[in-house]
């Protein structure tokens, strides 16, 4: 069971140090509380995720392209325990084609965001997505119909 | 064998409080907004078990007043999506000042301090959600249902489903039934 205490737990995983990095700073700049944990890869992830006793996040976010277990590997993989049906779930691509945003979330994505090129168009988005996130969380919504692609 | 269920969150809710309120035997009273009124004293141990139980169905004992009005907003913001029958014409904001007995400035500032969003963003999300139930339902056409959540055209709620979701209705339609074929081969 997650709680919804006014701080917002949320989950990394990308194979790019800078995109870390950059993703750490723009939740600093958010009003909301939040405490950010980082994965280095896929394997790193499933590897935290599948121990009894972690605070289970509000939202995860995986990068699409990651060497090894891939973020739809992961997706895959954590929508098949339903012990995380509660976590939503942000795939971030360099894709933006219409097949690929309903395939994502057919597999059981929540958020998709096409990257953008710059910096502050990033930050922009993530406060966008951890935002509304937060108001699925906080009111009740159902987390099965919760779509946003951006 | 798969079955399909529609729901009133609200029902489920109060049915739920009040099972646990009676299985601790406290005496109650059920007012509206989420509001129950113990009757006699129940001590802290007592609540603490209450919490504890209301724990693994999401529901918390709200105590610090602020979180008690922010409560009250959202419950009457879903009433109005939900049952806009009873409320003709109504103007949210004039709505919701008299109900809650503060001047709409404080609601809004206290809302958005608390929630990371706006009044008026809650409510379109409100609504957008209820458009989302109805389209699952497949019991009313997109028309219809422009109409009931008081759209002006079926474009203009594509148009807010858009900004929301990202996505068209037909498109989150054709997530949903994909989703429900994928479950249904496992």
């Amino acid at each position: 069971m997650i709680t919804h205490q006014d701080s917002m737990h949320i989950l990394l995983a990308d194979d790019d140090e800078d995109d870390r990095t950059f993703f750490n700073e723009a939740l600093q700049e958010l009003k909301m509380n939040n405490k950010l944990t980082l994965f280095k890869d896929g394997k790193e992830l499933m590897d935290y995720l599948e121990q009894p006793d972690i605070k289970l996040p509000h939202v995860l976010f995986l990068d699409l392209n990651m060497p090894g277990k891939t973020g739809i590997d992961c997706l895959k993989e954590i929508r098949a325990n339903v012990r995380f049906k509660e976590v939503s779930i942000a795939i971030y691509s360099t894709s933006s084609s219409e097949k690929d945003i309903e395939d994502t979330f057919i597999e059981g994505a929540n958020i998709y965001i096409k990257k953008p090129n710059d910096f502050s168009k990033l930050k922009e988005i993530i406060k966008e997505v951890v935002n509304m996130n937060w108001q699925f969380h906080t009111s009740g919504l159902n987390i099965e119909t919760f779509f946003f692609s951006i | 064998m798969k079955l399909n269920f529609n729901y009133d969150g609200n029902i489920a809710c109060r049915t739920i409080l009040q099972e646990q309120f009676e299985r601790l035997d406290i005496k109650y009273l059920l007012l509206d907004l989420g509001q129950i009124e113990i009757v006699d004293d129940v001590s802290e141990e007592r609540l603490a078990e209450l919490q504890n139980n209301l724990d693994k169905y999401g529901i918390q004992i709200v105590n610090n007043p602020k979180g008690k009005l922010i409560q009250k907003i959202k419950d009457a913001i879903i009433e109005i999506v939900y049952e806009k029958d009873k409320f003709p014409n109504v103007n949210i904001s004039q709505y919701l000042a008299d109900k809650l007995n503060f001047r709409y400035g404080y609601i809004t500032n206290v809302f958005s301090e608390y929630t990371h969003t706006s009044i008026e963003n809650f409510i379109i999300i409100q609504k957008i959600e209820r458009a989302k139930k109805l389209i699952i339902q497949e019991e009313l056409t997109l028309t219809e249902i422009s109409h009931e959540l008081n759209y002006s055209s079926v474009a203009h709620l594509s148009t807010q489903f858009k900004k929301v979701t990202g996505l068209t209705p037909s498109m989150f339609k054709r997530i949903i039934g994909r989703r429900r074929e994928l479950s249904n081969n496992d």
